[in-house]
């Protein structure tokens, strides 16, 4: 297959930020396609820049490349500048490795992190010249597949995609492979594209969403069932077990360009066990598997020298868990001692002076600013969302952090829970305010951001119930508190205009029928809708509108306890009671201690798996952490995946 | 101890930007484990100078850099074994030509630099036509351009910053699109004349095909020469079209 590169050379002089399709990063791979290996497009609907650094992607692409019956080579969302060029002159989407053609592989394969991206998923389709609807595509077409956080309900765009894929990627690729293999050796022939799928759906892991049938009583869904007595009825999703077996990426890719998230990223365990309801990711990643401390030493120690990184990350829901932190932490300091300086970043802090003490211990110079995560602004609210941080240790983490010297401390909050009252908001103030008092002990003029985003509830959470405030409520809330700290010097409240909570709310719990809506707004011309300057709400209101949507039925509207959930025939594990008790604890303001140290609460995610929590040390991290024989309701340290990381120093 | 580096930039890695080059350099500085000097306080960084930036999509055979050793562990470096050192960990299409130790006191890069030599294609034109247009605007005794300034339309004259046109012939088969190619040589001083701008001021205004630059030129005392001298460590030169 001849490559693109001819065509698009002259397109490139022409467009913004051009390297962004040039690949040529260190790590990249050299495709070898053949006959007998599957070719995968490993595909982001987002800018390079977004992309580029998705670790799932990244360890795909490694797996992948290592398999003798494999290829994977990668694609990014062009920019609108140079998909219009494209389109003139029809040139297809194209690999940034080899510029080879989209069309030319075997499988197009899209990560899902933020419901936003749907409508560029379809263009990207689309722009590979591959109808976007499953049901029209032919045995010549590429098998459009999905897999990421969002996939946990995938109906919004089932129409859309060949296989879904739940959970950890790493073995179920290798499977997924050898059966599009047989395919592809067969020759694809007419009629075949309906009999891969069904195989592909007996992979534990795989949904075929053409394989069910959705039933509807009125507005209501009552079934989705398989078509075929092979089909599960329910997909589980693909945990895996022991995160040593998997030291990836094993040679990240250094991009030329400036990407997001531009340094070493070594993942220092997945799953939490904190319990945060709001928190989708601390769900549906369960149980907390942790990587030999060894292990990440070396891959911090390789990945600085092989890439010339000069800051390193360690990632995970809540690092500050991750057993024995403070001597990792203070291992890997050490170890850079003697080159060129290192920084070292944790993508979310602990709400308490341990946090702050780990800030402390790898940030020595630049102490501009700390961001803590208390979520919500009254005790009683924190319940709620079992982010069990008492005001004292929000306290003595901004106490600690403003006399070690830093300057600025952002806060993150959401607005929106459930049950929450206009106190509950305005404590928000209360506490910037408060923290505010605190650093003038220590500085002239402290500085206390909150940062406010608006709540939009997630499948498999227990607050997968609950109906969202309306795009109005939250303005109103966003509205009181900046009115209520207008006079208060050294708060300054930021949020994001919540325009978009309702879309992002129908596509994280719609079901089959919101895909009309999708595919309209694409057709519009509504691609790159998380960006603000091209978030278009009347696009989606008219779509809505147009195709008998209702947006207050899906998402301002509460679920009931038997009502049949659009996800209900997939499982992250997670039994149903367990998240519907965990609701009624919410409502009744009850808070549950981390499970990594207490008695199991058979949420399901271990039992149903036979596996279990793998932690270094079976005692908690010291400090104010909950479980640990204080109180409950010391420190949790979860944020929401998807925010700005915590760079401690930025 | 400063050394200056020169490096070819060619291929697809011309479309990376300036700025994306200098944190190329770093992160490949580090993986060398060079004795990068580094400057003191909160924010270190590696005492590296650039110098005049390249339009992202143009290509060069000659890119400078100097580059700060410390003291006395620079002096142990392999100057003669440097390239071939530095070039893997550099993206493709970028290779070091030659490196040269250079006192402190000379001027800058930039400020030392004053003409570059750029060859030019330009799509959709005869080298004929070509020829005719290189005449005229030798023989104007002013080419007013208007730029924009801080958001300002400024009046300018490039003429006396355009030192000599020569068109060479048609296009190589490999240009994305053919026309003719001329080689032009430009002052960065005391005003830098860009290729862009010297193509919007043919009458009619022409459109920019490949770019490369081919030679950057310190003049002292009437004399021409390369900021490192052709008798520094060099190795072959590149071949055109690295892909």
């Amino acid at each position: 297959m001849t490559d693109v590169w001819p065509q698009l050379e002259p397109l490139l002089a022409k467009v913004a930020k051009p390297a962004r399709y040039i690949g040529l990063e260190d790590g990249a791979r050299t495709p070898h396609h053949a006959p007998d290996k599957v070719a995968w497009l490993l595909s982001y609907p987002d800018t390079y820049e977004i992309g580029l650094p998705n670790q799932g992607l990244q360890i795909l692409y490694e797996i992948l490349n290592e398999n003798p019956h494999a290829v994977a080579e990668r694609a990014y969302a062009p920019w609108t500048d140079l998909e219009g060029l494209l389109r003139d002159r029809n040139i297809p989407l194209f690999s940034i490795d080899s510029h080879r053609p989209a069309s030319a592989f075997d499988l197009i394969g899209f990560n899902l992190s933020a419901e936003l991206t749907y409508t560029n998923l379809l263009n990207m389709v689309d722009l590979a010249g591959v109808p976007v609807r499953s049901a029209e595509r032919r045995p010549e077409h590429p098998l459009i597949v999905a897999g990421g956080h969002c996939t946990y309900n995938p109906e919004p765009i089932a129409d859309f995609l060949d296989i879904v894929v739940l959970g950890d990627g790493e073995e179920v690729i290798t499977e997924i492979n050898e059966v599009v293999r047989d395919w592809k050796m067969s020759g694809r022939t007419d009629g075949s594209r309906e009999n891969v799928l069904r195989e592909l759906s007996h992979i534990v892991g795989v949904y075929v969403p053409s394989m069910y049938d959705v039933t509807y009583e009125g507005a209501d869904l009552v079934a989705v069932t398989p078509r075929y007595s092979d089909v599960p009825e329910r997909v589980e999703k693909r945990t895996v077990a022991d995160l040593a077996e998997f030291p990836y990426p094993k040679t990240q890719l250094v991009p030329i360009t400036e990407v997001v998230h531009d340094r070493l990223n070594v993942e220092v365990f997945r799953g939490c066990t904190r319990g945060c309801r709001f928190c989708q990711a601390g769900m549906i990643t369960r149980p907390v598997r942790e990587r030999p401390a060894e292990q990440v030493r070396t891959m911090v120690e390789e990945g600085l020298r092989r890439t010339g990184y000069d800051e390193v990350a360690l990632t995970s829901l809540s690092t500050a868990d991750f057993s024995g932190i403070e001597k990792l932490v203070g291992d890997i300091v050490k170890s850079t001692d003697d080159g060129p300086p290192v920084s070292v970043s944790l993508p979310s802090l602990r709400v308490d002076a341990f946090g702050v003490g780990i800030a402390t211990q790898i940030q020595r110079a630049r102490r501009t600013g700390l961001t803590f995560a208390p979520e919500a602004g009254t005790w009683r609210m924190r319940q709620v969302i079992n982010k069990l941080i008492l005001e004292e240790d929000l306290y003595s983490a901004v106490e600690a952090a403003y006399s070690n010297g830093w300057r600025r401390v952002k806060l993150y909050f959401l607005a929106g829970l459930p049950t929450e009252t206009d106190e509950d908001t305005l404590g928000i103030a209360e506490l910037a305010r408060n923290c505010v008092e605190l650093g003038k002990a220590h500085t002239k003029s402290p500085s206390v951001t909150a940062s406010v985003g608006g709540f939009v509830p997630k499948p498999f959470t227990p607050f997968q119930w609950f109906g969202q405030n309306t795009v109005e409520e939250l303005r109103r809330k966003i509205n009181l508190l900046r009115d209520d700290t207008r006079k208060s010097h050294g708060v300054q409240v930021k949020w994001h205009d919540p325009k978009a909570t309702l879309v992002e709310g129908i596509m994280s719990r719609g079901d089959r029928r919101v895909g009309v809506v999708i595919e309209e707004v694409w057709r519009q011309g509504g691609t790159f809708q998380e960006w603000n300057e091209r978030f278009d709400l009347d696009l989606w209101t008219n779509a809505m509108a147009t195709h008998g949507i209702d947006p207050d039925w899906y998402a301002y509207r509460h679920r009931t306890e038997h009502e049949v959930l659009p996800w209900d025939h997939l499982s992250a594990g997670l039994h149903k009671d367990f998240l519907w008790q965990d609701w009624r604890d919410a409502l009744a303001e009850v808070g549950l201690p981390d499970c990594r140290w207490t008695p199991c609460y058979d949420c399901g995610a271990c039992t149903g798996y036979s596996i279990e929590h793998i932690v270094a040390s079976a005692t908690p991290p010291a400090g104010g952490s909950q479980g640990t024989g204080q109180d409950l309701g010391r420190s949790v340290p979860v944020t929401l995946l998807g925010r700005a990381p915590v760079v401690v120093g930025s | 101890m400063r050394i200056r580096v020169r490096y070819s930039k060619l291929g697809k890695i011309r479309f990376s930007s300036h700025r994306d080059m200098a944190r190329c350099w770093e992160r490949a500085l580090r993986r060398a484990e060079l004795p990068v000097s580094i400057t003191e306080g909160f924010s270190p960084r590696p005492k590296v100078h650039f110098g005049l930036a390249l339009s992202t999509s143009h290509e060069s055979l000659g890119e400078y850099l100097d580059i700060d050793l410390q003291e006395p562990e620079g002096s142990s470096v392999d100057l003669g074994t440097l390239p071939e050192r530095l070039t893997p960990f550099l993206p493709q299409g970028v290779v070091v030509e030659a490196v040269s130790v250079i006192e402190r006191s000379e001027l800058s890069l930039q400020e030392a630099v004053t003409v570059c030599t750029w060859l030019i294609e330009v799509p959709g034109v005869s080298p004929e036509q070509l020829e005719i247009d290189v005449r005229t605007m030798l023989d104007a005794a002013t080419l007013p351009v208007i730029r924009e300034r801080k958001g300002k339309k400024v009046a300018d004259d490039i003429r006396s910053g355009i030192i000599d046109l020569r068109v060479i012939g048609a296009t190589p088969s490999d240009a994305p699109e053919q026309g003719a190619v001329f080689e032009a040589e430009l002052a960065t001083q005391p005003r830098s004349v860009r290729p862009a701008e010297l193509l919007a001021a043919f009458d009619p205004p022409r459109n920019e095909g490949r770019v490369r630059r081919t030679h950057q030129w310190i003049i002292t005392d009437g004399a021409r020469r390369e900021p490192i001298p052709a008798h520094a460590t060099a190795r072959a030169p590149a071949q055109a079209g690295a892909r």
